[in-house]
C-alpha cells in the first residue's frame, strides 16, 4: 500500500483564503503522497472546494504555500495547474459532449500527418489508451452517446494523460449508479497502482470507506484532522465533520422501526417515492400539527426527498398521498394548488426575486395560486404585506424596497412570509436557519413552533442537529439517498441521530 | 449676488424635492427628455418642423408623420417589452410582418371574403407566429435568440409562398383604411397603435400577468418554485407579441396597397429591441416599462423622420441615426455618466 515513508507529491503550508469577512479556509495543511486515494471530507462551506480551487489555480491564495515536489507553485489557473501535473474533474464533465470519444482524448494535441489531422492515428492512440482502463468502446462515436461514468472515465484519461501526477476528483460519483461507481473505482485502483495522487471530494461516505486510504476532514475553513481512513471510526468522522461530541455508550437498538401509519391527521403520506440515481425508495408521512425532521449529512438525500414531495422532480416509483388521497404531483404549480408550500435550500437562487419588492415577493405564491385574472390590488397586497412584516418582523424600511437588497436573515423572512400569506396547510422547510444571523435564527425557530401548534403539518431540513432536535415529533434519518430509519419521541437527541447516521 | 444669498435657502429646498421627483421618476423622465431633445434639434434643423395643416380633413405635418409612421414600431415595442421581460427576445417579428402582410394582401385580392374576416386570419397568423415562438422557448427550452431566429429566417421565405415570389398588390378600401385611414382628422395607424398599448397595458399591469412576467424574467427558477406557470406566462408575451407584429404587418402592407415579402417590415425588430432597451427595460428581463418603450420607439421615429426632413443625403440615414442612438445609449449608461463626472471634476480642478 501507501509507502508514508515518502515525501508528497502535493502539500499545502498553512494555506488561508478570505472572501470579505468570511474565512473560507484558515492555515490548512495537506499533505497528498504518490500512489493514494486522499478524501477531503466536510460539509458545505467547510472549504473543501476553495482547497481545490486555490490548488487550481481558480482562485489566489491570501497566504500560506502550495508546494508540488517541495517546490512552492503559484499556479494562475487550472491550464498551469495541468502543465504542472495536476488534473481537475468535475462532476460536470469538462469534455465537448458533441465530438467523439478519441477526439475528445486529443483536443488540442491531435497528431498530424503533412499537416493535416491524422484521423486513424486519433482513433487508433485513443484506442490504445483506453484499453489502459479496462474501457473498450468504439472510440469515434460521440461522447454523449456513453453514459456519465464512461465519460467520467474518458476525462479521467485524458487528464491523466496529459500528464497529470496528482488527480482531483470533485463528487465524481454524485449521478453514477452502483455498478458505474464500481467501474470507476476500478479505474481509480489503477491509477493508484501507477502512483498518481488522487484527492477525492464526495459526500458518500460507504464510498469513503471503500475507496480511501486517508481521510483529511474540513470545517468551517480549518483542518480537523488528518487519518489514515482504516484508523478512523465511522461515527468519529461524522463527529469530526458536524462538530460535535459522539458518546460511544449508547445501546445501540433503542430507535424504534415506525412504519408510516396513516391517520385521520394524517396531512401527506409518501409511499417508496423514489427516483433513479437520486432517492432510493422512501416511506413518509406528517400529520397536522406536526414537524418531522429530516436529518443527513449534506449529499444524504435531504433536498432531493423534498424536491420529490413538492414537485420540483418527478418520483418515477411510488406514490404521493393528501389526506388520504392519491395525488399526481408534476409541478410546484401544482403542490402549491393541493396547500404545500416549500422554502428552499437556495435562497438566492431558488427563493427570493431580487428586483422585485419586498411587497412582490411576498404576495408572489398567493398571486400564483388564484391565477393570472384574479389579481390582488395594490391596497391588498400592502396589507398582506405590512401584516407579514409586522408578524415575522421582517426588517426593512418599507414594503416597496427591492427585495434583494435585504439580509439573508430578512430574505429568508421574506420567502417564508411568501408561503404563509398563501395559507398553507403543509409547509416545507429547507435549511430555514442556514446563513442568518443569530437573532432572526432564533425567530424563524420560534415561529415554525408557533406554526405547528396552529395545526400546520411541517417537514424540516437542518444540518443544525441540535435545531432539528429542538422541535422535531419525528426525525426521519437518511444517508446515502437511503432512509436509515425513524426516530420519535424520547429517541430524539443529537446521540442517537449520529449514531444511525454512522452505524446502519 | 446678494439676492441670489437670500434666496439660497428656500431654492436649494425646492430643488431637493426637485432632484427628489426626478431620481423616483428617472426612468420615465430620461426618455422623455431626449425625445424633446431630439424633436428640438428636428426644429432647429427645419423651422416649420412643428407646423401642422389640415389638408382634406387631415392633420398635416412632421409631428404627426412621426406619430403615423411610428406606429409599427410602437406596435412592435409593446410586444417586444413583454418578450424581454421575461428574459427573452423577439427577433421574428419583422418575417411575421412580411407574413401576415402576405397573408391579407393575399386573401383580399384572391378570394371574395370580407374584408373584416380577412384582417382577423392575418391576425390569427400573427397569433400561430407568436405561438410557434413560445413553443420553442417555453416548451422546448429552446434559447429565445435562436428559437426566434428560425422564423426570423423561415418567415420571409412562407411570405413568399403566399405571394408567389410577387409583390401582391390589392385594392380595398377597408383594408386600406388600417394604414392609410383617417379619423377625426388623424391617421389611423395613430389609433390602433394607442389604442393597442393601453389594452395591452390593461391587461399586464390591471391583472397579476405583470407582475408574474417581471417574476419570470427576474428569476425563473424562484419562479417555478413559487408555483408560477413560467412556461405559460412566456406563451402568453410571444403570442402577444406575434399579434403586435400582424397589426404592424397590417399598416405597412395596406399604406403600400402591396405585400413585399422581401422588404416589408425589414429589420424593423432591432428598432423595435432598440425601442424597448431606450425605454429602460433591461435585456437581462425581469422589470419592464411598457409606456417608455412607445416612448422609445417615438424617438427612433422622430431621429429618422429629422433625417429625412433635413435634406440630408439618404446615404447618412443609417449613420446619423447610429450616432444619435449611440449617443443615448451612452446618456443611460451609469459607468458613462460616473466618468463624466470624473473628466468634469478632473477639468474644474486646476481652476
Amino acid at each position: 500500500m501507501t509507502d508514508y515513508a515518502q515525501t508528497p507529491v502535493l502539500q499545502t503550508e498553512k494555506l488561508t483564503k478570505a472572501f470579505g469577512s468570511v474565512q473560507a479556509l484558515s492555515n490548512v495543511d495537506f499533505n497528498l503522497y504518490p500512489g493514494e486515494v486522499h478524501a477531503v471530507l466536510g460539509e458545505n462551506g467547510a472549504g473543501k472546494s476553495t482547497l481545490i480551487k486555490l490548488i487550481t489555480g481558480v482562485y489566489r491564495k491570501d497566504s500560506g504555500s502550495i508546494l508540488l515536489d517541495g517546490k512552492a507553485i503559484e499556479p494562475h489557473n487550472p491550464h498551469e495547474a495541468q502543465a504542472l501535473g495536476i488534473s481537475t474533474v468535475y462532476q460536470e464533465i469538462n469534455l465537448v459532449p458533441t465530438l467523439s470519444v478519441a477526439e475528445n482524448l486529443f483536443l488540442g494535441r491531435q497528431p498530424t500527418r503533412w499537416g493535416l489531422l491524422d484521423m486513424r492515428r486519433v482513433n487508433t492512440d485513443a484506442k490504445a489508451l483506453l484499453k489502459t482502463y479496462n474501457l473498450n468502446i468504439d472510440v469515434s462515436r460521440t461522447l454523449s452517446n456513453f453514459s456519465v461514468a464512461v465519460q467520467q472515465i474518458v476525462a479521467i484519461a485524458r487528464g491523466v494523460d496529459l500528464s497529470a501526477r496528482v488527480l482531483i476528483l470533485d463528487e465524481p460519483t454524485a449521478s453514477l449508479d452502483a455498478n458505474e461507481v464500481q467501474m470507476l473505482f476500478e479505474v481509480i485502483r489503477l491509477l493508484k497502482a501507477r502512483g498518481i495522487a488522487i484527492l477525492l471530494i464526495t459526500h458518500f461516505l460507504d464510498q469513503v470507506y471503500q475507496i480511501s486510504d486517508r481521510i483529511t476532514v474540513l470545517r468551517n475553513g480549518e483542518k480537523m484532522g488528518e487519518h489514515k481512513t482504516l484508523e478512523l471510526p465511522k461515527r468519529q468522522l461524522i463527529s469530526q465533520m458536524l462538530g460535535r461530541e459522539l458518546l460511544t455508550t449508547l445501546n445501540e437498538d433503542n430507535e424504534k422501526k415506525l412504519a408510516t401509519e396513516a391517520n385521520a391527521d394524517t396531512f401527506l403520506q409518501a409511499q417508496g417515492i423514489a427516483r433513479r440515481g437520486m432517492l432510493q425508495p422512501l416511506d413518509l408521512s406528517v400529520s397536522k400539527g406536526e414537524i418531522v425532521g429530516l436529518a443527513g449529512l449534506l449529499g444524504s438525500g435531504r433536498t432531493e426527498t423534498a424536491k420529490l414531495i413538492f414537485g420540483i422532480e418527478r418520483n418515477d416509483r411510488g406514490e404521493i398521498l393528501v389526506k388520504g388521497r392519491k395525488v399526481s404531483l408534476k409541478s410546484p404549480r401544482q403542490a402549491v394548488q393541493y396547500g404545500f408550500g416549500m422554502c428552499p435550500e437556495d435562497r438566492k437562487v431558488e427563493g427570493i426575486i431580487p428586483e422585485l419588492t419586498v411587497r412582490e415577493n411576498i404576495v408572489l405564491a398567493l398571486q400564483a395560486k388564484q391565477g393570472w385574472f384574479r389579481s390582488l390590488s395594490s391596497k391588498k397586497q400592502e396589507a398582506i404585506a405590512q401584516e407579514m412584516i409586522a408578524a415575522l418582523r421582517i426588517v426593512t424600511p418599507d414594503a416597496n424596497k427591492p427585495a434583494g437588497e435585504l439580509s439573508g436573515g430578512n430574505q429568508q423572512k421574506v420567502i417564508l412570509a411568501r408561503w404563509l400569506a398563501s395559507q398553507p396547510e403543509f409547509l416545507i422547510l429547507d435549511e430555514p436557519t442556514r446563513g442568518i444571523d443569530v437573532g432572526a435564527h432564533a425567530e424563524i425557530i420560534h415561529i415554525i413552533k408557533r406554526l405547528c401548534s396552529e395545526g400546520m403539518a411541517l417537514l424540516v431540513i437542518s444540518s443544525e442537529l441540535a435545531e432539528v432536535v429542538d422541535y422535531s415529533h419525528r426525525v426521519v434519518v437518511l444517508r446515502d439517498r437511503r432512509k436509515l430509519t425513524e426516530l420519535t419521541g424520547d429517541d430524539i437527541n443529537e446521540q442517537t441521530i449520529m449514531q444511525a447516521i454512522a452505524e446502519k | 449676488m446678494l439676492d441670489t444669498k437670500t434666496e439660497a435657502e428656500p431654492k436649494q429646498a425646492a430643488s431637493f424635492k426637485l432632484t427628489q421627483a426626478l431620481r423616483r421618476n428617472r426612468r420615465v423622465l430620461f426618455p422623455v427628455l431626449i425625445l424633446l431633445l431630439i424633436l428640438l434639434g428636428d426644429r432647429l434643423i427645419q423651422p416649420n418642423f412643428f407646423n401642422l395643416r389640415i389638408v382634406d380633413g387631415r392633420l398635416v405635418g412632421s409631428v404627426i408623420d412621426i406619430l403615423n409612421r411610428g406606429a409599427p414600431t410602437v406596435l412592435l415595442a409593446v410586444g417586444m417589452t413583454l418578450v424581454i421581460a421575461t428574459k427573452g427576445i423577439d427577433l421574428s417579428v419583422g418575417a411575421v410582418i412580411a407574413i401576415c402582410g402576405a397573408v391579407a394582401a393575399v386573401l383580399i385580392s384572391t378570394t371574395t371574403l370580407p374584408p373584416l374576416l380577412v384582417i382577423g386570419i392575418s391576425i390569427g397568423a400573427g397569433v400561430l407566429c407568436g405561438l410557434w415562438n413560445g413553443l420553442l422557448v417555453a416548451l422546448f427550452d429552446i434559447q429565445p435568440i435562436v428559437a426566434t431566429l428560425i422564423l426570423m429566417v423561415i418567415g420571409r421565405g412562407i411570405a413568399q409562398l403566399i405571394t408567389e415570389g410577387q409583390i401582391a398588390t390589392f385594392s380595398n378600401e377597408t383594408l386600406e383604411f388600417v394604414g392609410k385611414g383617417v379619423l377625426l382628422g388623424f391617421p389611423f395607424p395613430i389609433f390602433l397603435s394607442l389604442i393597442v398599448f393601453a389594452l395591452v397595458w390593461l391587461l399586464v399591469r390591471r391583472t397579476a400577468i405583470g407582475l408574474l412576467i417581471e417574476s419570470v424574467g427576474a428569476n425563473d427558477r424562484a419562479s417555478f418554485y413559487a408555483g408560477i406557470d413560467a412556461a405559460r406566462i412566456k406563451l402568453l408575451a410571444y403570442t402577444i407579441s406575434g399579434i403586435c407584429a400582424a397589426l404592424a404587418g397590417l399598416i405597412l402592407t395596406a399604406d403600400i396597397k402591396g405585400a413585399d415579402a422581401n422588404n416589408a417590415g425589414l429589420w424593423l425588430e432591432l428598432d423595435a429591441i432598440l425601442a424597448v432597451v431606450i425605454g429602460g427595460t433591461a435585456l437581462t428581463g425581469g422589470r419592464f416599462f411598457l409606456g417608455t418603450s412607445v416612448i422609445g420607439a417615438f424617438i427612433i421615429q422622430s431621429i429618422q423622420t429629422g433625417i429625412f426632413v433635413s435634406g440630408l443625403p439618404p446615404t447618412f440615414d443609417l449613420i446619423v441615426q447610429a450616432v444619435v442612438i449611440l449617443a443615448i445609449l451612452f446618456l443611460q449608461s451609469e459607468e458613462f455618466r460616473q466618468l463624466f463626472v470624473r473628466l468634469w471634476g478632473r477639468l474644474r480642478k486646476p481652476a
